[in-house]
């Protein structure tokens, strides 16, 4: 039995479930690796002959080429496995979560000091809050 | 017999274990949210653990999409800090409880909870950054400390109805160990955060208070709030408030109809990093 739909429902949010899990499974354990300085090395020397030994799809590869967070969520990647690409890159968590709204990482830093996003408007995709851009995977409605 | 004299809550963000290790805690942006644990130092003096035990979730540390138990006991005699990418934080090890974790562990899978014992793992940030802030910078933590990690990474996650009976049954198995020692359940992560996509950053000040001051009064009909509520009002990373009431769930008023809890500290401060920053403490009456 899948999660409630409404779980999809929320704007700029990808809730990161079993079938997520299962896309994502390669995206998350290549990841993983980079919790190894060996590995990291390695990626760094020469990021793509390094995701070439995973079983990623081309569009995985080219989303971490990219450096595309919103996107690796929507092709199965979870934030927390994502970020050991940040730590590799020498990013905090703040940027990391910064980048993937479109604001400048200033512009980030000064909305949490003054209390962070407003729920009001962000419940429900189609309200009028500012987290509704779509990032959406059209080829899966999501 | 065991007994249980507090639950302890907690957020356990990253950020404040960086700020905590690199000697930042004066800072403007790191000062208040470092002064909402002060009262802790004071109240632990009276109020020493012999035990901890702590609830938390791994990030993608020592669990990898391998394998995610959704309930799990750490049963093994230490732990290492985890090198999360950044390093292993430079805090002390965690010292395990073998004995009561394996008693705990056998009497609460025989209430029918399934609970998955592990023997060696790195503990990450959400054990050590609460140790931290409760307990300040020491050469060794001053309890022995039982780690159990939930799943709130991998949906559908536990609902905090199961989170609550299975914090009724620790709570019970805990008091029916034959020793006299005193143990604290520490409920950790959260508040409001979501850490991804478009909608980054959220924060819901009112439905953060509004949970605390149900946990403190109503923890059964809080616990009947579906998940669904966590992630659409606290945002996708705030679901990991369901921990806390695995901890509210152990406390005497849930577990034997006991008295309320008394509140011996509340504090809330937004921001810290992406997270507003939540703790209380609960003592059950003597």
């Amino acid at each position: 039995m899948a999660l409630d739909k409404e779980f999809n429902e929320i704007p700029g949010t990808i809730v990161f479930d079993a079938e997520q899990s299962r896309k994502g499974y390669w995206l998350n354990q290549f990841c993983m690796s980079l919790m190894k300085a060996e590995n990291r090395a390695r990626f760094k020397a020469n990021e793509r002959a390094y995701l070439d030994e995973w079983k990623m799809t081309e569009e995985q590869k080219q989303a971490v080429l990219d450096r595309d967070l919103n996107r690796m969520m929507a092709l199965g990647g979870n934030i927390y496995f994502l970020s050991k690409i940040g730590a590799t890159d020498g990013k905090s968590f703040q940027q990391m979560a910064g980048s993937m709204t479109g604001m400048s990482e200033h512009d980030y830093r000064d909305m949490m000091v003054k209390g962070g996003r407003r729920i009001d408007g962000n419940r429900r995709i189609g309200e009028d809050g500012d987290a509704q851009r779509p990032q959406q995977d059209p080829a899966k409605g999501r | 017999m065991a007994r249980i004299t507090a639950s302890v809550y907690t957020s356990h963000i990253p950020a404040v274990g960086a700020a905590f290790d690199l000697g930042r805690t004066k800072e403007d942006y790191w000062k208040p949210v470092f002064a909402g644990y002060d009262f802790d130092k004071q109240w632990m003096k009276t109020h020493k653990p012999d035990v901890i035990f702590l609830v938390y979730n791994d990030h993608a540390t020592a669990f990898s999409l391998q394998m995610i138990p959704t309930f799990a006991i750490m049963t093994g005699p230490e732990f290492n800090p985890a090198d999360e990418g950044y390093g292993a934080r430079p805090v002390p090890k965690v010292i395990g409880d073998p004995e009561l974790a394996s008693y705990i562990a056998s009497a609460v899978i025989q209430q029918d909870f399934d609970l998955t014992m592990v023997n060696e793992i790195d503990v990450d940030h959400g054990l050590t950054v609460p140790l931290s802030c409760v307990f300040g910078e020491v050469k060794e933590w001053p309890a022995k400390i039982i780690p159990f990690a939930v799943n709130v990474v991998q949906h559908p996650v536990p609902s905090g109805a199961r989170c609550l009976a299975l914090g009724r049954a620790i709570g019970k198995a805990i008091t029916s160990y034959p020793e006299d020692i005193n143990v604290h359940i520490w409920g950790t992560g959260g508040m409001s955060h979501q850490l991804q996509g478009p909608r980054a950053g959220l924060i819901n000040k009112e439905w953060d208070n509004a949970f605390l001051d149900r946990l403190i009064d109503d923890p059964k009909g809080l616990s009947q709030m579906p998940n669904i509520d966590y992630v659409r009002e606290a945002g996708s990373e705030g679901i990991e408030l369901v921990m806390w009431l695995i901890a509210r769930g152990a406390m005497a008023d849930v577990v034997a109809g006991g008295p309320k809890p008394k509140v011996a500290h509340r504090f809330y401060h937004v921001p810290a990093s992406n997270t507003a920053v939540g703790h209380l403490i609960l003592e059950n009456a003597a």
